[in-house]
Parts: C-alpha cells; structure tokens; sequence
C-alpha cells in the first residue's frame, strides 16, 4: 500500500503496477502495510509476524523428518 | 514480491513433501477436499498431486463461483441485457459461461445486449453515474469475499440517491455448501465418497474468520484446516489434515494466520448483515436447492434489488447431459470422468460451467496440462 486518498481509496502496488482500491472494508491501516486485495476491495491486513511464524513452521516441517 | 515469493520456495516444498510422505500411514488413504476454486488453481498451476504420496488425494470441491452458479441464473441476466434494455455489469469471468438457447453473456452481447465486464462493483457504479437515463444492474456473484463489496456499492447508491443502479443478487455461502456436501448421502453413507477432511478456504476466511467451520467440524468429526492460496500453504495445511487424520482428531486449525482470523473481518460482517438477508432456498449447480445457502437484499434497500424491480422468476434449467460439471461440483467425479472433457469440451468452447473460470475443475486441469491422465483414461477405454 503506497498512498492513502480520502473516501477510503488507497493505492496499491502489485508487483510494480499501481493500483486504486477501496478501504470501505478494513479498519486502521495505513500506509507501507500489506493488504489482501480481492475485485477492488482490501479483505484484510496481512500480519507479518504470523507471515514470519508460518515459514518457520514450514522449514520445521521439512528439517524434522528424514528423507524417506 | 513480497509474502508472495517466500511462499512458492520449492526447496521448502520438498521438504513438506518429505514431512507429508513420512507422516502417512501406507494402510490408510486420506481423501481431502479443497473447498476453494483459488485451491484448485493453485493445485493444478503448481503440480501439487505431483508431490503428494498416492495415499493422499485432492477431490475439488464446490468453491467456483461462477461454477456453481446454475443455468437459470444466468437467463435471468441475459433477459435483463436482451429484454429489458438495462446496461448489465458483470465480473468477466461470467461471459462464457453457457446459458439456456445456446447463449451466454457474451452471446447476448453479440446480440445487442449492452453488456459490460467490469473490474469491481465500484465501476458499476460508475457507469450508472455516467449514464443517469439508463438503467444499470450489477450481476453480483460469488462468496463471502465478494458480497461485502456489493454491500459497500448499495450503501454508496443509497446515500448518493443514485436512482438507476440495482443488483441482480446471487451472493452464495460457503458454511452451507460444505454442510450440505456432508449431509449428501454420497458422502454420509458408508463406502460413498470419502473425505477425511477439508482444506478450508483463504479469501472467504479472511471475512467470515474461523469459527463458522467449528460446528461442522465437530458435528461431523472433520478436520478443517484453513490454507493460504500459495503451494506452500497447500502443503502445510495438507500436512497439518494428515496429522489430525492420524491422531483422530477434528479441530478447525488456520495455516493462514497471517491473514485469518477466529473473528474474521466483523466490519464487513457488519456492512453484509445491514444490506442482505438469507433467502429461504437457493439453487446451485450440482447440489440443487440448498436450504439457507444463499442471500438477498433487505426490503430496506429493496429498490437497489433487481429482482423485484424487474419483477424475475428464476426457472429452474436442466444442464447439458453430457456435462458431468454437478458430480465434479459434489466432488462426485473427477473433469477426466467426462467424456467430453477437453475435446468437445474446452476452455474455448466450454460446455458447462467448470471450464468456463480458472477456478473451475475442469479449466485448471486443461489449462495446465493435467489432462494427460485423461488420454491415458481415453486409450483404455478405447473399444
Ligand atoms: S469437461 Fe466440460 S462438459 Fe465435461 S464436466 Fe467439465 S465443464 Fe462439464
């Protein structure tokens, strides 16, 4: 997310193509957060700590068991 | 880009693979569903089977919208467009999708039907500003993830008293699809359809959040474990169904922590139960009339229903017999089972409605060449 207007349109940017969306639907982000984006609306914030905890469930997953 | 990248990391995948194979027991077979269409894709895109073990199996579940949207609904569009003159928006991915008489939406357009595709419901609006002579109706399909925005889009024309703009709604459930696919005897009795457990959708958890698949979890003893849309994810979560199938368990556990949550977004929550009400029945294709399923607009904001603006009648429409699209729907059969999948049948000329969308079972599998188990299923067959 690069830029808030008001009336609740940010602008996004998706793998460098920017982008309007809407904001009617999530509450207190702002900018340099990340934003699931789905037909022009923001569902949700991404949270980067849980981000971070998955990939290191997922490492686990692959160091603890032994080759089969 | 960023949480897009590290989650596609195929060292990391391999390695969920090796976690996954270890994990099975070689006496049983673990058969889950993915609920989502976005599951499918991902499913087909990245070659996933390829690196399931063969105790582990994929059966695609009712989560396309545009798959699960029957016949009827869609001749109500066109009659809109055709008959009654209106400008019809539409998400693009409902153009092709065969209607009665041979048509679609695309056809109706060729027809002079004033047809339009548009991005986001936002446009819609848009254009029924630009045009305050015509009449503008948004065809409005999908889940959860896409019924807030409508919501959003008729609280704007309320409170703009934009007097040309209605919606023709078909917004649908995702609770009760799954509901209904294990209350179906295909799946309740014995030696049916087995499922071990369900890889629970990413966009519509973010809205709906974690706890509606609770109930269902328990009532049934089914493990659900909500998966984000990357191969990873997947994996994960298919990794996390084997160990609740192993230990006998049948909890809801999210992998997509980063974006879920138990609540879900209550916002929208919110704005979707001030604008819409459940319809009593809603038909879908594959599981027919489904109790409770579906949504329409409040008498409140009835003016902004197309339905009772325009006075429609949904008629039921028989699919085209060949067109196995309600069995794959109910997980029932698999897009090779039909005998016209990619020949008569293609993404080009689709004859019905799971090969219409990316999401579709059938495209996905056309689309990235994981019809060669077909031509294998073909030559067998062959007198
Ligand atoms: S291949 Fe075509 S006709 Fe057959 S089930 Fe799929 S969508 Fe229907």
């Amino acid at each position: 997310m690069v830029e808030i207007n008001d009336n609740d349109v940010a602008i996004v940017e998706l793998g460098g193509v920017k982008k309007d969306i809407s904001l009617a639907l999530v509450e207190g982000v702002v900018v340099g957060d990340y934003v699931i984006v789905h037909v022009g609306f923001a569902l949700t914030r991404l949270d980067p700590e849980e981000a971070a905890r998955t990939l290191a469930l997922m490492a686990e997953a692959g160091l603890m068991e032994p080759a089969a | 880009m960023k949480f897009i990248d590290e989650f596609r990391d195929g060292n990391v995948a391999q390695g969920i693979a090796r976690a996954i194979a270890a994990a099975v027991s070689p006496a049983r077979r673990y058969n889950f569903m993915e609920f989502c269409g976005g599951h499918t894709h991902a499913i087909a895109r990245y070659g996933l089977p390829d690196l399931l073990p063969s105790e582990v199996r994929m059966i695609h579940g009712p989560g396309c919208p545009v798959c699960v949207l029957p016949i009827g609904r869609i001749d109500l569009a066109i009659k809109l467009a055709l008959e009654d003159g209106v400008i019809l928006c539409t998400y693009a991915d409902t153009v092709r999708v065969p209607a009665s008489g041979g048509l679609s939406l695309l056809r109706a357009k060729a027809r002079g039907g004033d047809i339009r595709m548009v991005y986001a419901v936002s446009d819609a609006l848009k254009v029924a500003r630009d045009h305050p002579d015509r009449e503008v109706v948004f065809f409005a399909i999908g889940f959860e993830t896409t019924t807030p925005p409508t919501a959003v889009a008729i609280l704007q024309a309320a409170s703009e008293g934009l007097k040309n703009f209605s919606v023709l709604c078909c917004h649908v459930l995702t609770p009760a699809a799954i509901m209904n696919i294990l209350d179906s005897p295909a799946v309740a009795e014995p030696g049916a359809v087995p499922l071990d457990g369900f890889v629970g959708p990413a966009h519509v958890s973010t809205v709906i959040g974690s706890r509606p698949y609770e109930g269902f979890a328990a009532q049934f003893h089914k493990p659900v474990v909500i998966a984000g849309f990357e191969p990873l994810d997947m994996m994960q979560a298919i990794l996390m169904l084997v160990r609740q199938v192993n230990e006998g368990r049948a909890e809801v556990e999210n992998e997509f922590s980063r974006a879920v949550t138990r609540e879900g977004n209550v916002k929208a929550q919110k704005l979707v139960a001030e604008v819409f009400e459940l319809r009593p029945s809603f038909e879908w294709r594959g599981l027919g009339e489904v109790p409770n399923s579906a949504l329409r607009i409040r008498e409140c904001y009835g003016e902004y229903d197309a339905e009772r603006r325009y006075t429609l009648e949904y008629v039921k429409v028989e699919d085209n017999k060949a067109c196995e699209c309600g069995a794959i729907l109910r997980g029932v059969k698999r897009p090779t089972d039909c005998k016209i999948f990619g020949t008569v049948c293609t993404p080009e000329n689709p004859m019905g409605s799971c090969m219409v969308s990316s999401e579709g079972a059938c495209a996905a599998h056309y689309t990235y060449g994981r019809y060669k188990d077909a031509a294998v299923a073909i030559s067998s067959h062959a007198p």
